[in-house]
This record gives structure tokens, C-alpha cells and sequence, in this order.
């Protein structure tokens, strides 16, 4: 089983190079290392959504609201230095890591004490939230020339040749991989999503562990607030409107299954990274923006399509070891 | 848990009566009863004929398609991408008006887009057995994303005269088309859900699909179908929609999706399936489009709106939970 998995990653692995090589063949330019980290960079808080996503969908679940919390909690953080600019950033990064967790925090409650099902829960908190940015900001923008120098600067930094926006998803990415695979928090995430009857019996508490994993996509989301208004300079009520879907989108091309319980670190991050490849390869090869949106959702079909035929083949391997 | 409920099996069920009078539908009535006395208080503009007439656009065309929707939902199946159906098919409404398309072509255009969308969403979810879920978050983006290539920022204008009917025209008095044909659909849908076979299939395939298929339900046909009557009504408000902005842009009905859902939810049907009624969906319409407008009356934004529609999901569907659990903690 584990193998079949890993097949999944490295097939999207190989598509990716792949899409790769057929830009380059006409345009080179596309796929010099300085580009490829250019649009590593550029993606990297998609990345970043897509693991708290992710570890929310292996447990069953769908968090819709990551992109107004991430929306929200930027602009909390952006309000709040743009009125004390001399609060250190590093704070600033811990206040929107506990907004974000806090409205994680919202939605799981919701999710765990009243068996509310996810997707009701964050279809209501994806408006809520949104419409609170609002009624925080009053519908005005903080502007780049409100913002601290320092603030700014943060995900710019260049140390070891890369800035430190791509470091934190390379962090970000190292750290699920951890907590998914060497932690017994991680082992229960899986179990919960594969049979949740038989993880009760196991002594897990199936609503706490999901609990924990809506926290984990507002901790994640809250974190990308910061990222995006330091990194886009513009903090306004419609940032990352319609995100959600693009996170979403990533996992599923990723190979995370909507069914819950299958789905790697690798996989997310991998279909993030594709995602990017797509939409920044279009104005390369001269094809209208306006492709984009059509372009995706095709992958995320095809995806969905590939996929399910990788899991049909799965289940029936283990009917036949019932069987013997 | 179990012993608890095997203790608790009353003798009998309730009477017709008192089933009716703590029913989900009694509740919904009653908020809106609510809602409707506190908009009259708050805004002297509230009660009035042509008042009362603008409301009912607030939710005549989404809550058509939630119509479709609820019985969608209730055979344990989604379409997310009702709203990039109204895109898609209102797009190529467009496209036919340049080449000077007349009013029953146009309308046929934007039913059969929608018809064709939804048998597009269909044909993914049971003949290649695909969750509904993320199969339509895809056709989400392919519809629209089809809209945008097409129009880019440009937009579509000047739909003929005749046209405007179906979005600005009115039957007698302050009676709209909008609403009588949502009223219309809502009787179908009710008499389809509630009094054919087809309706107890739909109830039977939500509620344990592999007990519906060996009891002669053809599953998969019958979420075909309803994946189909879904694209058709949103099909169908993509032309009302057209009709009452006179124009087409890509990003038209933005977010729509997501309304109608709440809409359904709201009018109890249950988002895992199996249960659920049309005068639920049709009472939350209404619950909808009288919250909207009356805090559109009182100056409150849209996007504070949206705070009051999420929150209204959430509590609606809560506070049964929390006083269920209250009931049992005291009994």
C-alpha cells in the first residue's frame, strides 16, 4: 500500500517535470533554477494552506474557511501595525498564529461538541469571517506606506539564496512531514479518516483529533495572513476571496482523498507546486490569464478522475487478502 | 447510547398534529413570522406592495435552484457548480445575441447549457464513480474558467426587448414572472419529492444507497437525473438573471453556490442526506430574501449581510443540537 502511494507522488512528480520540459522546449527561459525558485516562492503560501488543508481532510472533514480566516487575521495584523509600529514583527507573527488558531479553533468546536458536519460548519465561517474583516476594517485598505519597514521586509530576507517566504514553506513542508509521520498525533489523523468505528476502539477520540486539526488549518491560515499582507503589500477585505477553492484544488491534485485518510505531505505540497507551474507559466507561453481558471479545473478533474482509479485498485487488493 | 435510545421507544408516534406543530417547518415559519415584524418596525419603507415585490428577487432565483438542490443533497450527492453554470450559460446566451439571436433562441440557449452542465457533472459522478464534491469544485472552475476565455473583462449588452420579461416582468399588479415561476417549480418539486415514486427513491438512494440498489433503485441512473434537473434550474435562473441585469459578465453570480447550499440546509434538509422537505427549502427562500432585504432597507452592506446568513446557518442548525442534549440531560 505504501508503495502504491509513493507512486502517486512520484507520478505527479514526473508530470510536473514534464510540464516543465514541454515549456522550456520553447521557451527556456521558463525553466532556469532562478525562475523555478521565483515561482517556488510565489507559491509558497499555497503550499502552506494546502498541509493544514490537508490534515484536515485525511480526518473526513473540509475546512472552506481558510481563506477569510487568512483574510481576517491579515488584516487584524496589518491594522495593528499600522497603529503600533513599534511592536516587533516577530510578535505580530505570534498574534496572527493565534488569531488564525483561534478561528480554527471556532469552526472545530462547532465540528467536535455539536457534531455540526464541516462542511456546514465552515460554509457559515468562510461568509462570517469575511464579513468580519469588514466590519474590523470598516472596508478601508492598509496601504504599503502604513505598513513598518520591518514588516514588510520579513518574507524578503534572502539568507542561503532563498527568501524567507520559500524557507517557511520549506519549514512548513519538513514540519507536517514530521508531524505526520513520526508523531502519534499523525498516526490518528490517518485513522480517524480510514475508520473512524475502529479508531474509538483504538482509544481515539475521533472529535478531539479533528478538533486539533481544524486548530492546525487556522494556525496555518493565520500564518498566511501575515505571509500575504507583508508579501502582496495590500491588505484589504477581498484578499484571497475564492482562495479556498484553489487550496482545496491543490490537495485534490495532490492526491488527497475527499474520502479522508489518504494523502501525504509530498502529495499537498506537490500539487500546490503544480498549480504554480500552471499559472505561472501562462503569461510565459503568451496564453491569456484568462485560461487559468479553465486550465485548473480541468487538472482538478483529470486529478479526481487518476485518482480514483488509484484507490479503486487499492480496495480491491485488500478484498483479496480478505478473502485469503 | 444505544440503551438509552431502546429505552426511550415510545408506545406510539406522535399524533399528525404535534408532529406538524414541533416540525422544523413550524420553526422556520416562526422565524420568519419574526423577522417580517421586526423589518416592519425597523424600516417604514417595509410594508408596501412594490416593497414586499422587490423582496421576493432576493431569493426567486437561487432558491429555484435549490429546489433541485435539496433533492440532490437529500440522494447524498452536492453541485458546487450551479453558480458557473449561470457563468457558462448566460456567456453563451451572449454569444448568441451577437449573432443576432432571437428571444425563444436565447432562452433555449441558457435552459439547454444548464441541462447539458449538469448531465456533464452527472456523467462524472456515476459513470466514473467520482465524489460529487470535488467533481464539481472542478466543473466550478471549467465552467466559469470557459466564461472567462471566452469574455475575458469584456461583457455582453443589448439583449432585445422581449428579452427583459423574465427578469423585470411583471404577471399583474406587484405579482413578478421570477415569482410566479418559482412558486410554480416549487410545486413540482414538492409534488416530485413528496408524491412519486421517483421522489421515495431519491429518500430511499440518501438514506443507505446499497439497500436502495438491492431493492431495484437504479442509483446511479436516478443521480443522474438529478444532477441533470440541477443544471436545468440553474439553467433556467441563468436566463432570469440575464434578463433582469441585461448583461453578462463572467464573474456574474459570484458566490451564488454557496447561498443556495445555505438556503438548503437551512430549510432542514439534512447535508448528509436521506431527509428533508420542499416546504423547508422554499420557507428558508423566503427566510433568505426577507433578511437580505430588510437589512439591505436598513443600509447594512452585503458583505455584513453575509455575517448574518452565516451566522443564521450555524445557530439554525445548533440550537435543535443544543436542545435536544438539554432535553436529554434533564429527562
Amino acid at each position: 500500500m505504501k508503495t502504491l502511494a509513493k507512486h502517486r507522488e512520484i507520478w505527479l512528480l514526473a508530470a510536473i517535470v514534464l510540464l516543465i520540459a514541454i515549456i522550456a522546449l520553447r521557451f527556456p527561459v521558463f525553466a532556469r533554477p532562478g525562475n523555478l525558485l521565483n515561482v517556488f516562492n510565489d507559491y509558497s503560501i499555497l503550499i502552506i494552506l494546502a498541509l493544514g488543508q490537508m490534515v484536515v481532510i485525511l480526518t473526513r472533514s473540509i475546512d472552506l474557511s481558510m481563506a477569510s480566516n487568512l483574510a481576517f487575521t491579515g488584516m487584524a495584523v496589518a491594522m495593528t501595525n499600522a497603529a503600533f509600529p513599534e511592536i516587533p514583527v516577530v510578535f505580530l507573527i505570534l498574534m496572527a498564529m493565534a488569531i488564525g488558531t483561534a478561528l480554527g479553533a471556532f469552526n472545530g468546536v462547532l465540528v467536535w461538541k455539536l457534531g455540526i458536519p464541516p462542511i456546514v460548519v465552515t460554509l457559515g465561517t468562510l461568509t462570517i469571517f469575511r464579513g468580519a474583516t469588514f466590519v474590523l476594517s470598516g472596508g478601508a485598505w492598509v496601504n504599503a506606506d502604513q505598513m513598518s519597514q520591518g514588516f514588510i521586509a520579513l518574507p524578503r530576507i534572502v539568507f542561503l539564496g532563498l527568501p524567507v517566504l520559500s524557507w517557511s514553506a520549506i519549514t512548513a513542508i519538513a514540519l507536517f512531514h514530521l508531524l505526520m509521520t513520526r508523531t502519534a498525533f499523525g498516526r490518528s489523523i490517518y485513522a480517524v479518516g480510514i475508520n473512524p468505528t475502529a479508531s474509538v476502539y483504538a482509544g481515539i477520540d475521533v472529535g478531539r483529533t479533528k478538533f486539533l486539526a481544524f486548530c492546525l488549518s487556522g494556525l496555518v491560515a493565520g500564518l498566511c495572513g501575515y505571509l500575504w499582507i507583508s508579501r502582496y503589500v495590500i491588505a484589504s477585505v477581498e484578499v484571497a476571496n475564492g482562495y479556498e477553492l484553489s487550496i482545496i484544488a491543490a490537495c485534490v491534485i495532490g492526491g488527497v482523498s475527499i474520502a479522508g485518510g489518504i494523502g501525504t505531505v509530498a502529495g499537498a505540497a506537490l500539487g500546490a507546486l503544480f498549480l504554480g507551474i500552471i499559472g505561472s507559466s501562462l503569461p510565459v507561453i503568451n496564453i491569456s490569464p484568462f485560461w487559468q481558471l479553465a486550465i485548473s479545473g480541468s487538472a482538478i478533474i483529470l486529478a479526481v478522475v487518476l485518482n480514483a482509479r488509484g484507490e479503486r485498485r487499492q480496495g480491491r487488493i485488500i478484498l483479496r487478502r480478505a478473502e485469503a | 447510547m444505544t440503551t438509552d435510545t431502546a429505552r426511550h421507544i415510545p408506545d406510539r408516534l406522535d399524533s399528525p398534529f404535534r408532529s406538524a406543530v414541533f416540525s422544523w417547518e413550524m420553526l422556520l415559519v416562526l422565524v420568519a413570522i419574526a423577522i417580517f415584524v421586526i423589518n416592519s418596525i425597523a424600516s417604514p419603507y417595509f410594508l408596501n406592495a412594490w416593497s414586499l415585490s422587490d423582496l421576493t428577487f432576493n431569493f426567486t432565483e437561487k432558491g429555484l435552484i435549490a429546489l433541485a438542490m435539496a433533492m440532490l443533497i437529500i440522494a447524498g450527492e452536492i453541485d458546487l457548480s450551479v453558480a458557473a453554470i449561470i457563468a457558462l450559460a448566460s456567456t453563451l446566451m451572449g454569444m448568441a445575441l451577437q449573432a443576432e439571436a432571437d428571444t425563444p433562441t436565447l432562452v433555449l440557449i441558457g435552459v439547454g447549457v444548464g441541462l447539458l452542465c449538469g448531465a456533464f457533472n452527472g456523467v462524472l459522478v456515476t459513470r466514473l464513480g467520482l465524489p460529487s464534491i470535488v467533481v464539481t469544485i472542478g466543473t466550478m472552475s471549467l465552467f466559469r474558467g470557459v466564461a472567462y476565455i471566452i469574455l475575458g473583462d469584456q461583457a455582453y449588452k443589448g439583449y432585445p426587448e422581449s428579452f427583459a420579461f423574465f427578469g423585470q416582468g411583471y404577471v399583474g399588479w406587484v405579482i413578478s414572472f421570477e415569482l410566479v415561476l418559482f412558486l410554480v417549480a416549487a410545486l413540482v418539486f414538492w409534488f416530485l419529492l413528496h408524491r412519486t415514486s421517483f421522489g421515495r427513491t431519491v429518500f430511499a438512494i440518501g438514506n443507505n444507497p446499497i439497500a436502495a440498489a438491492f431493492s431495484g433503485v437504479r442509483v446511479e441512473r436516478v443521480k443522474f437525473i438529478l444532477f441533470c434537473l440541477t443544471g436545468l434550474m440553474s439553467g433556467i435562473a441563468a436566463v432570469l438573471i440575464t434578463s433582469r441585469l441585461g448583461s453578462t459578465r463572467p464573474s456574474i453570480a459570484q458566490g451564488y453556490e454557496l447561498e443556495v447550499i445555505t438556503m438548503v440546509v437551512l430549510g432542514g434538509v439534512n447535508i448528509l442526506g436521506g431527509a428533508g422537505s420542499i416546504l423547508g427549502v422554499v420557507l428558508a427562500a423566503v427566510i433568505m430574501g426577507l433578511v437580505t432585504f430588510g437589512l439591505g432597507l436598513m443600509n447594512v452592506p452585503g458583505i455584513v449581510m453575509s455575517i448574518f446568513i452565516g451566522l443564521l446557518l450555524i445557530v439554525v442548525i445548533a440550537l435543535p443540537i443544543i436542545w435536544n442534549r438539554l432535553r436529554e440531560r434533564s429527562a
